[in-house]
């Protein structure tokens, strides 16, 4: 039955990707564009082509320029048009980006909130997080908590809950494991639906948001801030004057300077590894599929042959996929449950035991 | 690179996005879940408590009863025990006392027949004496007749007291 599935997701991202060479040059099959169109944000959400012409979603843009603010819907700046002093960069540091052009005639970036292609998909996968959640917590005040288990989805819920609060909450954090529970579980289902919803191949999902480094940014330092602002006396002495031999850390300060610049790479490499993987991930699917367009110019047989291979491969990356979005999910989480744990060297640990 | 710049847009969503989530999850749906969960781990915790209890209890009250058993049991034997007994020394009790009255009974018995016996002799004795006596005075007055038969029988007297004599001396 998931083999079907799978199948079916599969042959749906073909027909989402199908008629994009249509728009490459003529006799050629624009794979960076397609792949980078796909991972990138997007001021509207493509969707399909229909007959030649492309089928988008428009979205609000929402721009602070220097002649104030403007909101309108991204279909007026499609195509390159020019709607009230702003157009989208077709090249350039700000390539594919709303500028307006300034003064002197360089094109500079305003200040833009627009809702794009992965700010509605981030509405959409947190309402329905919200949704997922609060509905299971239904289920808890609707029920005698005494007398039933949850099951079905409610259960499965559960289930994944207290994975992660027994096994690396409670593990990693240490004593205050209480407290940073619904932070460190928020940052898992948050990641996973985002994840998983980025592998779905259409509408509503299929936005790169985790793949995102402005995503995957954010999450580290609410991962860093809840660290280090929460983070005990014991902790900052670490940093400072480590338990090492006096000569690392004075009168040269090698190990404190290490240690700090640890405070920072910590939250850094939370952000590269989440962003790297599911880009890639995204990348390496879209890649496998593009095979199949490439291979359309080299004759029937070779596309073919070419196709099922290139099919093969996309269904086992697309599994691949949903094991590495619940495994990024679960070494952000349970990362970020041992900075935090770090932060709180406390002899609690050993009294609460 | 454009894809390793963040976007300030985005970031700006993301941040209010996750902090909306967090505030929402944080406040109505993860403490929900883990208190509810918490609690019905502790009613199953107290609940196996209570069940061992329980058993325990029960563990407690068999070997009670065992006990309680074995003590009525052993006080049944020990009364039945002396019960035997007791009929015993009854029926002894009674064997001799009426071993007793049988030779009481028995002696006076034995008494009154000899008494009787030799009430019922002397009696006799008596009568026969009489008799006798009478017998004699007819047979002597009978015999005695004729003076002849006086001194014959005188004769036959003193002879035999002679041989009565001779046959003593």
């Amino acid at each position: 039955m998931k083999f079907v599935k799978y199948l079916f997701i599969t042959s749906l991202c073909l027909l989402t990707l199908a008629p994009q060479p249509a728009r490459a040059e003529e006799g050629k099959v624009d794979v960076a564009g397609i792949v980078f169109g796909h991972i990138e944000d997007a001021y509207g959400w493509h969707i399909t082509d229909i007959g030649g012409k492309p089928v988008r979603i428009p979205l609000p843009v929402i721009v602070k320029s220097t002649t104030g603010w403007h909101v309108f819907s991204s279909a007026r700046l499609e195509d390159g048009a020019e709607y009230e002093g702003l157009h989208i960069a077709q090249e350039g540091p700000y390539a594919k980006k709303i500028v307006e052009r300034n003064a002197a005639g360089e094109e500079v970036r305003p200040l833009d909130i627009s809702i794009t292609k992965n700010v509605l998909a981030l509405f959409i996968n947190s309402a329905l997080l919200v949704a997922i959640m609060l509905g299971c917590a239904r289920w808890y005040k609707r029920h005698e908590v005494e007398k039933e288990a949850p099951k079905g989805g409610v259960g499965m819920m559960e289930a994944t809950v207290l994975y992660i609060y027994e096994d690396v909450v409670k593990s990693c954090v240490g004593a205050q494991y209480r407290r940073y529970a619904p932070y460190l579980l928020t940052a898992f289902f948050f990641i996973l639906l985002n994840n998983l919803m980025g592998l779905i191949p259409f509408f509503p999902g299929g936005a790169n948001i985790t793949g995102n480094i402005a995503i995957t940014v954010v999450l580290a330092l609410f991962t860093f801030v809840l660290t280090n602002v929460t983070g005990s006396k014991e902790y900052w002495k670490d940093i400072f004057w480590p338990n090492v031999p006096t000569w690392l850390k004075a009168p040269v300060p090698l190990m404190p300077l290490i240690e700090f610049i640890g405070v920072f790479t910590k939250p850094f490499t939370l952000a590269m590894r989440l962003f790297a993987n599911l880009m890639a991930g995204h990348a390496g699917i879209l890649s496998i599929i593009c095979i199949i367009f490439i291979t359309a110019q080299l004759g029937a047989g070779i596309c073919s042959s070419m196709s099922l291979i290139a099919v093969i491969f996309g269904i086992f990356l697309n599994a691949l996929e949903v094991l590495v979005a619940f495994i990024q999910a679960y070494v952000f989480t349970l990362l970020s449950a041992i900075f935090i744990g770090i932060a709180h060297p406390q002899t609690e640990t050993i009294e609460n035991k | 690179m454009g894809l390793l710049t963040p976007d300030s847009g985005l970031l700006f969503w993301m941040v209010v996005c996750f902090g909306v989530v967090f505030f929402i999850l944080a406040k109505y749906a993860f403490p929900v879940i883990i208190n509810a969960v918490d609690k019905r781990k502790k009613y199953i915790d107290s609940s196996l408590e209570a069940a061992r209890q329980a058993n325990e209890q029960l563990q407690q009250a068999k070997t009670e009863v065992e006990s309680l058993l074995a003590e009525a049991r052993r006080q049944q034997t020990a009364i039945l025990k002396e019960a035997a007994a007791t009929r015993d020394q009854i029926i002894a009790d009674a064997r001799n006392r009426a071993r007793e009255e049988a030779r009481k009974a028995l002696d006076e018995t034995r008494h009154q027949i000899a008494a009787e016996k030799e009430s019922a002799i002397n009696d006799i004795r008596r009568q026969v004496a009489v008799l006798s006596v009478e017998v004699a005075e007819k047979i002597l007055r009978k015999e005695l007749s004729t003076d002849k038969e006086q001194l014959d029988f005188v004769n036959r007297m003193i002879a035999e007291v002679e041989s009565s004599n001779n046959r003593i001396g």
